[in-house]
């Protein structure tokens, strides 16, 4: 067991080479609280990790009843023994003496402490209200990506089936939508192609738009295993910034923001020009490629160049490594999910696996990653703005079938339109026709872009606002009922990876005063709106997470997500598993399109498709004369300039980010004290030259504004190309005087004050990366003074 | 004039407006954010269609003047701008967005209509030019369709039912 003194300085730890198709080796990490040692520990409980994506399977150690460490699993197939810093550290803020204990609601203005049975009431006296004045359009749900299975699934039940209403997204619409969207365009139907192994396998491992040594620092241990091992694979990188990941690239591509879609549009043109295309796979298992070749006919490096400011010859040679591959894997995430033309660039990815015919083998896979710990199961629920089990919302025999599961009429469910976005749901809400928004482990007052809107929305008299979480967010202090809820090591349930793991997450430890698993608060809320079925029976029928888990396993039968091959038992008894797992494969299934393409048939598709560019749905009638066969679609897109671009006012582009040592909006990672002491304060990032140019030095306090609002930050001078100035996203304002906003008359600390509203028209995913910034000083540094995270970010 | 020129004279006219028509209703609906961006990226079609079509027309004797050179509402004062942006927050803007989406609807499937004229007169007399121009352009205009249909069915439903 290592026990490593300092994994804030050193995120991934000691390496542990190999060679292609070697297995990765096992190293075990753990971190216990200071002066606990091993054998103390009374109980190990398995779980998984819930700060980030990667899955990594880890048991926590319980001793008197408290959580006093964790230890990475070396048995399990995502991380062998390994954990991140957010993990070794992150544990801690469970016990973090402002815990929720309580229920709270509002009273004359002010937010007071009362009891479930008033706070629950209330939130059921509004809900029948406004069912009954306004319909179930009048409510809304904003779900995360941070709960388990088991409760995605019921609040899935519960909001389109109990109440009926089409108004429940999660904010994985800001971390995975285009992920999901992506594979839908694609394949006719979400599910990860790749699994983490091909790593092992792959000679040439492509990285868009993804920080993966920040993002997910265990899979990134993989890589660097890799490369530290014989014969190592030839990384290629995607980034405006000298990351970790750049730094160890043998291409290095760092171009404007809002360009990616140009940039792959040329590396798809240099690759067909070349001829490294396999025509065979193209004409076995895909339709559409003609009108590719033709799209991309005109994007040559030289064109691209322009647009991307990057080197022509440097798009050649990152050509000439993607198209030389033997075996390709390639990994997507937010450079390309929150930026301009989303979905569009994403799809392209999944191209240069069809035309190079890479997919389905050992190092052949595609990873459309996600940002947080159970998006997967958001999507596969119905949470997020799908139906349940991957369902087609324009296919009758789909809604039909779901009602079957359900045993309500087909009517019942909306199916009229798409689940409704996030973004769309705030929309409403400040029209007001969404009376009431239920907000559960998320923080929209610090997440969502242009948060001086966001705040107006949630502040509004005639809009109930329910918060449900561990702490007082910013959204919660806002709310008009926040219902104390447990976490991760405090309750039961599954949650599902990047690469389709299935790991069970058991409770460890009681939940603090009268704080509740987000299962229980649904469960309660149905029984007291009294959903019913067809046969007027309880809708909702199940208790606890394990019965809840076997209602979703007959929901997922016979889907791409189908768990009925598990059980709490199986997952008990070894580790994680891969679905699709049933009778067939009852060890799970590490890749899917193994043998062609599998789920993109008319009758079983989840999607008929959009258009790239405008977002409008493809009809059924179309779909069928497309794609008569079911096979994958090759669907080209051309690029469009951003929709904001910079100007004499605000010369700069504004992207924002992720960092190592946090996530989503520090309401953890920030009660932790390594993790904090790490990166306590917003930064923002330029280029030396960029600065220089703006007048400015490392150090200096600035203001970073838009056309919508202004956060102050110290200048890092850092690894960044020109013209970008680079914000992390994670920080607000609970930890400040004002609560939940920036002080009066001054700017703000929370990246999303001046980002803008706008969203990828096909995945409604909202876009980070697009904004035009200027940078001012506000004071120069002090003499001496110096930053204190430097693991983390891009380098000069 | 023939039934040709003339044609192509009322698909250029119509291209100018469908522009104009897209970027007011990008301008008065900045509150809809999707409706504000994608409008303002599809008017650039449009935009191209009517400079295309004036090209093409020099070959059959027509002096289109393509695209008009500032075809945006008239730039907002800023005061404007607050008021359309406040004005946007009340639901009543809502039944004003759909029937907006309505007549650019129907702009773009009088467009379209056009083409598809020209195109067969294009095949009826073996006019590569003309056919080629059609080929390029029309499916652009089916594609403003396909959104402006697209984001009414996605819209309406909350629209006229929980406003």
């Amino acid at each position: 067991m290592v026990d490593e003194a300092d994994r804030i300085k050193n995120p991934w730890g000691a390496r542990t080479p190999y060679g292609p198709g070697a297995p990765w080796p096992t190293r075990t990490d753990a971190h216990l609280a200071p002066g606990v040692a091993a054998h103390e520990v009374e109980r190990w409980v398995p779980s998984a990790s819930l700060l980030h994506s990667n899955g990594d399977a880890m048991d926590i150690a319980v001793r008197q009843g408290r959580i006093v460490g964790v230890r990475g699993r070396a048995t399990d197939r995502v991380n062998r023994g390994r954990l991140g810093p957010k993990d070794l550290y992150g544990w801690q803020a469970n016990a973090s003496p402002d815990r929720l204990t309580r229920p709270l609601v509002r009273e004359g203005g002010r937010l007071v402490e009362s009891d479930w049975d008033t706070a629950m009431g209330r939130i059921v006296a509004r809900s029948k209200d406004l069912l009954e004045r306004h319909g179930p359009g009048s409510i809304g749900f904003y779900t995360t990506g941070q709960l388990f299975l088991e409760e995605y699934y019921t609040l899935a039940v519960l909001a389109r089936a109990g109440i009926g209403t089409n108004h429940l997204d999660g904010n994985t619409r800001l971390c995975t939508a285009t992920a999901a969207e992506a594979l839908k365009q694609t394949f006719g139907c979400d599910g990860q192609p790749g699994s983490y192994e091909d790593i092992d396998h792959a000679d040439v491992i492509a990285l868009f738009g993804h920080n993966m040594a920040e993002t997910q620092t265990v899979l990134w241990t993989r890589v660097l295993d890799r490369l530290a091992g014989a014969e190592p694979p030839r990384p290629v990188c995607v980034d405006p910034r000298h990351t970790p990941v750049a730094r160890q690239a043998a291409v290095h591509l760092a171009p404007r923001a809002g360009t990616n879609l140009a940039l792959l549009n040329a590396l798809l043109h240099e690759i067909i020009r070349t001829d490294r295309i396999d025509r065979d796979y193209l004409d076995a298992h895909t339709v559409g490629f003609a009108e590719l070749a033709a799209g991309v006919e005109r994007c040559t490096p030289q064109w691209a160049a322009r647009i991307c400011d990057v080197p022509a010859a440097s798009i050649e040679h990152a050509a000439e490594l993607i198209g030389g591959a033997e075996r390709l894997l390639s990994t997507v995430l937010q450079g390309v999910y929150q930026s301009h033309q989303a979905t569009a660039a994403a799809v392209q990815v999944n191209n240069l696996h069809l035309v190079r015919g890479m997919l389905g083998g050992p190092g052949c896979g595609v990873l459309q990653m996600n940002g947080q710990p159970s998006a997967q199961n958001t999507r596969e629920c119905g949470a997020d703005g799908d139906l349940p089990g991957f369902r087609n919302w324009q296919n009758d025999q789909h809604v039909a079938d779901l009602a079957r599961v359900w045993n309500v009429t087909p009517e019942r469910i909306p199916h009229y339109a798409p689940p409704t976005h996030a973004m769309q749901i705030f929309r409403y809400a400040e029209q007001g026709s969404i009376g009431m928004l239920w907000i559960t482990g998320t923080n929209p007052a610090v997440s969502l872009p242009e948060l001086s809107r966001i705040r107006s929305v949630l502040a509004k008299e005639e809009l109930f606002v329910v918060a449900q979480d561990l702490f007082a967010t910013e959204t919660a202090q806002l709310a008009d009922v926040v219902l104390p809820a447990a976490t991760w090591g405090e309750k039961t349930g599954v949650l599902t990876n990047a690469d389709r793991t299935v790991h069970l997450s058991e409770k460890a430890v009681e939940p603090p005063g009268e704080a509740r698993p987000d299962l229980d608060i649904f469960l309660d809320y149905a029984a007291r709106m009294d959903f019913r079925d067809k046969d007027g029976d309880p809708l909702i029928a199940w208790h606890d997470p394990e019965s809840a888990f076997r209602a979703w396993q007959r929901c997922s039968a016979g889907r791409p997500c189908d768990y009925t091959g598990l059980s709490y038992d199986r997952l008990r008894e070894g580790s994680g598993i891969q679905w699709p797992c049933t009778e067939r494969a009852p060890d799970g299934t590490a890749r899917l399109y193994t043998d062609g393409i599998t789920w993109a048939d008319p009758d079983t598709c989840e999607s008929y498709g959009k258009d790239l560019v405008t977002g409008a749905s493809v009809e059924e009638v179309e779909y069928r004369s497309l794609n008569p066969h079911g096979r994958a679609v090759v669907k080209a897109a051309e690029y469009l300039p951003p929709h904001e671009d910079t100007s004499a006012d605000f010369p700069l582009q504004l992207i924002t980010g992720r960092t190592v040592h946090h996530f989503h909006t520090r309401t953890k990672t920030g009660r932790v004290p390594e993790l904090n002491a790490a990166a306590p304060d917003v930064w923002a990032e330029l280029s030396p030259n960029e600065a220089a140019r703006q007048g400015l030095s490392d150090g200096d306090l600035v203001q970073v504004g838009t056309p919508r609002g202004a956060v102050r930050a110290r200048l890092r001078t850092t690894g960044i190309r020109d013209g970008i100035v680079f914000l992390p996203f994670h920080y607000g304002y609970w930890d400040t005087p004002a609560g939940h906003r920036p002080p009066d008359h001054s700017a703000g600390r929370a990246a999303n004050e001046g980002t803008v509203t706008d969203w990828d028209p096909v995945s409604k995913q909202p876009l980070f990366k697009t904004a035009a910034a200027r940078v001012t000083l506000v004071a120069r540094r002090d003499t001496g003074a110096r930053n204190t995270s430097e693991t983390a970010g891009s380098r000069t | 004039m023939t039934g040709i020129t003339a044609t192509l004279r009322v698909l250029h006219d119509g291209e100018r407006t469908l522009e104009r028509d897209l970027l007011t209703a990008a301008a008065r609906h900045r509150t809809d954010h999707e409706i504000h961006h994608v409008a303002t990226d599809l008017s650039r079609w449009s935009r191209e269609h009517a400079t295309r079509l004036a090209d093409v027309g020099r070959h059959y004797d027509l002096d289109l003047p393509g695209p008009q050179s500032d075809a945006s509402p008239g730039a907002l004062t800023a005061l404007k701008e607050k008021a359309a942006e406040a004005l946007g927050r009340r639901p009543e803007t809502g039944l004003l967005l759909l029937y907006d989406l309505r007549e650019l609807h129907l702009a773009a499937t009088r467009n379209s209509l056009h083409w598809e004229m020209l195109a067969q007169a294009a095949q009826a007399t073996s006019d590569d030019r003309l056919l080629g121009l059609a080929g390029a352009c029309h499916p652009q205009t089916l594609r403003q369709m396909r959104w402006t249909n697209t984001m009414i069915k996605e819209l309406s439903p909350q629209l006229l039912v929980s406003a």
